[in-house]
């Protein structure tokens, strides 16, 4: 058991959860005292000893169903092995799921016609029967997966073939008919309908981890512990993050922002002292004879910086001057002033979207369709969109102002203008160039990060949630 | 190396003579006697309720608001029949308010009282002896859950609400279950409390204070439980009423709703039904009532769009 909590300690920092010496001890102690018999205690244990943050659960909980499967726990001595389920591959294990003679192969001499099947999956959401539900499950991933031993994949192309071959939208359809009643209202409708859908993503769920401890048993734990690893949400590469991930990053974004304005609050609360208050020192030492004791200070008034952002919103790094956005205005009682611009071809400024709005992110999402930038054929032209920020608003730009500018630089061979951004430069505290490549692409293709450089304090790559949030507390 | 079980441990260190007895059996024990107390736990509250008391550890639940992170404090507390000394952090709350305080008033009286009698530098020896001893302490919940000698729950609620230095008061207790008092010494508890802390995620916690405690993640339940919480806890209710009731209500979270309605607004909801009398959530009475459960207009208009929008008529 210590080996294999090792182990899988060693796929949670893999993974990305700090888990410190101390907490890896608690583990070990808390494993002890448990009746290990019960698998839902001891993941509870585990993420109660090891994960300090709700966020990271689930990736936890992946972790845990590789390398604590089901099938691994039937026998209590494989525990204790050190030994990964690898050696416990073997034939005939009474399986709680999937009795199917294929299991493994895929291949189909199944005992149930693709109908019967279909039937017994509608007859087990429609009754809530999970027992059923897991039977149907292991069916149809011997039945459509068509899993080969031994390839090296996650298991996201087994899941696409079931799903696919079983038709859930018919599945969908059906049970929909049948919970639905005559004399039935809205809310009554938008229940059923809510409720269908909950059960067929317990049945996705179902085939999932089906699939993924058909893997454990075919190449073992840790090897496919590595190709099932999830990010967590702040490290997320925020330029190819898919629309899942995507819908990850906007609801970790809230949080992150809210307690980033919590945490500069404070720390501009607790710099206190300011000059000494001579006049109100003086008046304080009267009660004292004269003797000023008591040493008054003006409180503390620490310029707050102006922001001028300029973002890229073409295509590809779209979601990330988004993201950048949502999180400069989340915290922009930090600032003096926040002006924001957005460009492609064209520049617009959008400063006036985020005024009197409660959540930056309504503001963000009227971006596209309220702003003006698309000057020409809509390939982001950096040289253009420098041109008339200089044009029009050079001008405002003060020694206290910090200009952002954020794009991946790909200037689809136009003229840069880099002489445009030294006078920016030369106008302005700083200018930061926030860039979502990763540093090995920079300069690559069209990119020209570095003709921008010279004329930059600093250009940063920023590809992740923990980065951003990292420069932007340091902005502040 | 013979490793000590956790609670003997503890007991050496703080020189108990006997080990208190484990107060909970297994973890089905823990979900019985939080059911009888109206408190309807999943697996992984009573596996870490178990665990708390098991390792002697404190336990940090996180979740969103009004899921009922406070209500296991209490509930745990009256199912061993111990009392609760709760700590309300604040930002700005300090050691004079948490820990211990000096009875300032008490000693000056002391100092005046003892005057006349002669003012040798003997006598202002034992006078100052006298005046730091625990007569003249004032005790604030953390070193009085130290200090009580019948069963105690502490619960520290919203811990994420005090300063970076507040929350590192609490380590020693955390960790060590015992107070340091510069005059006094170290005193140390006299049994083991159980103890919780609360917060609500509004900023992040220091690795230390994590890495003392068992983390528990209290989210939303499912309908299931939700339901059968709002059975026990809503007196006169339908089954089916309050099946519908979980329903509304996970329709209603899986929307982006600037505040998603808690637990508590849940079980406001299922009793303003109860007393409207009504048997089945039809549409007028889910508009005529869903600002019990949703505290912003836009939230409102949104979820009415939504939920009832498809057949409504254009009023």
């Amino acid at each position: 058991m210590l080996n294999l909590l090792g182990d899988f300690i060693g796929e949670l920092r893999a993974a990305g959860i700090p888990v410190s010496m101390s907490e890896h001890v608690d583990a070990a102690r808390a494993v002890e005292v448990i009746d290990l018999g019960s698998r839902s205690l001891v993941k509870a244990t585990l993420a109660a000893t090891l994960v300090k943050d709700g966020d990271h659960l689930p990736v936890f909980n992946t972790a845990f169903e590789v390398f604590f499967s089901t099938r691994s726990w039937e026998s209590a001595e494989e525990l204790f092995s050190d030994e990964l389920q690898r050696d416990a591959e073997r034939e005939g294990a009474p399986g709680a799921s999937g009795a199917g003679p294929g299991r493994g192969q895929g291949s189909g001499s199944s005992s149930m016609s693709a109908s019967e099947l279909s039937e017994l999956l509608f007859r087990a959401l429609k009754n809530g029967d999970m027992e059923a539900l897991r039977a149907g499950a292991g069916e149809a991933v011997s039945r459509y997966a068509g899993m080969e031993p031994g390839r090296p994949v996650g298991g996201t192309y087994y899941l696409y073939r079931t799903l696919r071959s079983l038709e859930l939208d018919a599945l969908e359809e059906r049970l929909l008919s049948d919970a639905q009643r005559p004399h039935d209202d809205g809310l009554a409708e938008r229940l059923a309908h809510d409720e269908v859908r909950a059960r067929i993503a317990q049945l996705k769920a179902e085939i999932e981890r089906e699939i993924r401890e058909r893997l454990v048993e075919d190449r073992g734990s840790q090897a496919l512990a590595k190709s099932v690893r999830k990010p967590l949400p702040e490290d997320l590469d925020v330029m190819h993050a898919n629309r899942e991930e995507m819908a990850q990053l906007e609801r970790a974004l809230r949080p992150l922002s809210r307690k980033l304005a919590v945490r500069l609050a404070r720390k501009r609360r607790r710099r206190r002292r300011g000059p000494v208050d001579l006049r109100n020192t003086v008046r304080r030492s009267l009660s004292t004879g004269g003797v000023p004791l008591d040493l008054r200070f003006k409180p503390p008034r620490p310029a707050k910086p102006e922001i001028f952002v300029i973002a890229d919103v073409s295509g590809s790094v779209a979601s990330f001057a988004r993201f950048t956005l949502h999180l400069v205005h989340a915290i922009s009682s930090q600032f003096s002033k926040v002006r924001s611009f957005v460009f492609v071809d064209g520049l617009d400024e959008v400063t006036q979207l985020f005024e009197g709005v409660e959540d930056p992110a309504d503001a963000v999402a009227r971006i596209n369709a309220e702003a003006d930038v698309i000057a020409f054929d809509g390939h982001s032209d950096y040289g253009r969109a420098l041109m008339t920020f200089h044009d029009l608003y050079a001008k405002d730009l003060t020694k206290r102002s910090t200009v952002l500018i954020l794009g991946d630089a790909r200037n689809n061979y136009h003229q840069a203008h880099a002489e445009l951004l030294a006078d920016l430069h030369y106008r302005a505290k700083a200018v930061y160039w926030l860039n979502p490549e990763p540093t090995n692409y920079w300069n690559s293709g069209d990119s020209i990060v570095s003709q921008y450089a010279p004329y930059c304090d600093r250009v940063i790559e920023c590809r992740t949630l923990r980065q951003l949030e990292a420069f932007v507390g340091e902005l502040a | 190396m013979s490793a000590l079980d956790p609670r003997e441990e503890l007991a050496q260190r703080l020189g108990l003579a006997t080990v208190p007895p484990v107060r909970f059996d297994s973890p089905a024990e823990v979900q019985k006697l939080l059911a009888e107390h109206d408190y309807l736990s999943d697996d992984a509250i009573a596996s870490v309720t178990y665990l708390a008391d098991r390792l002697a550890k404190p336990v940090l639940v996180e979740g969103p608001a009004g899921t009922g992170k406070t209500a296991l404090a209490k509930a745990v507390a009256d199912a061993i029949g111990a009392r609760l000394i709760r700590l309300q952090c604040y930002e700005g709350l300090d050691e004079s308010k948490a820990l211990y305080e000096w009875n300032y008033r008490k000693q000056l009286l002391r100092i005046q009282a003892g005057r006349p009698e002669g003012a040798g530098s003997e006598e202002w020896h034992h006078l100052e002896e006298d005046i730091f001893a625990e007569e003249f302490m004032l005790t604030r919940p953390l070193l009085e859950a130290i200090s009580a000698s019948d069963p105690v729950v502490l619960l520290i609620d919203e811990v994420d609400r005090v300063e970076l230095e507040t929350e590192a008061l609490m380590l020693e207790i955390l960790s060590e279950y015992q107070v340091s008092i510069p005059e006094l010494g170290t005193i140390r508890a006299k049994q083991i409390p159980m103890v919780f802390l609360t917060s609500n995620n509004t900023r992040e916690l220091s690795e230390a204070l994590k890495r003392r405690c068992l983390y528990l993640h209290i989210g939303y339940p499912s309908v299931e439980r939700e339901r059968d919480i709002i059975i026990s806890r809503v007196p006169g209710i339908s089954r089916a009423l309050a099946e519908q009731v979980a329903q509304v209500v996970r329709s209603l979270r899986a929307l982006d709703l600037k505040k998603a309605p808690s637990v508590s607004e849940t079980l406001d909801w299922a009793r303003t039904l109860v007393v409207l009398g009504r048997e089945e959530i039809g549409d007028e009475d889910a508009a005529a009532t869903l600002h019990i459960l949703l505290k912003y207009q836009s939230d409102i208009e949104r979820a009415s769009k939504e939920l009832l929008g498809r057949s409504r008529p254009v009023a």
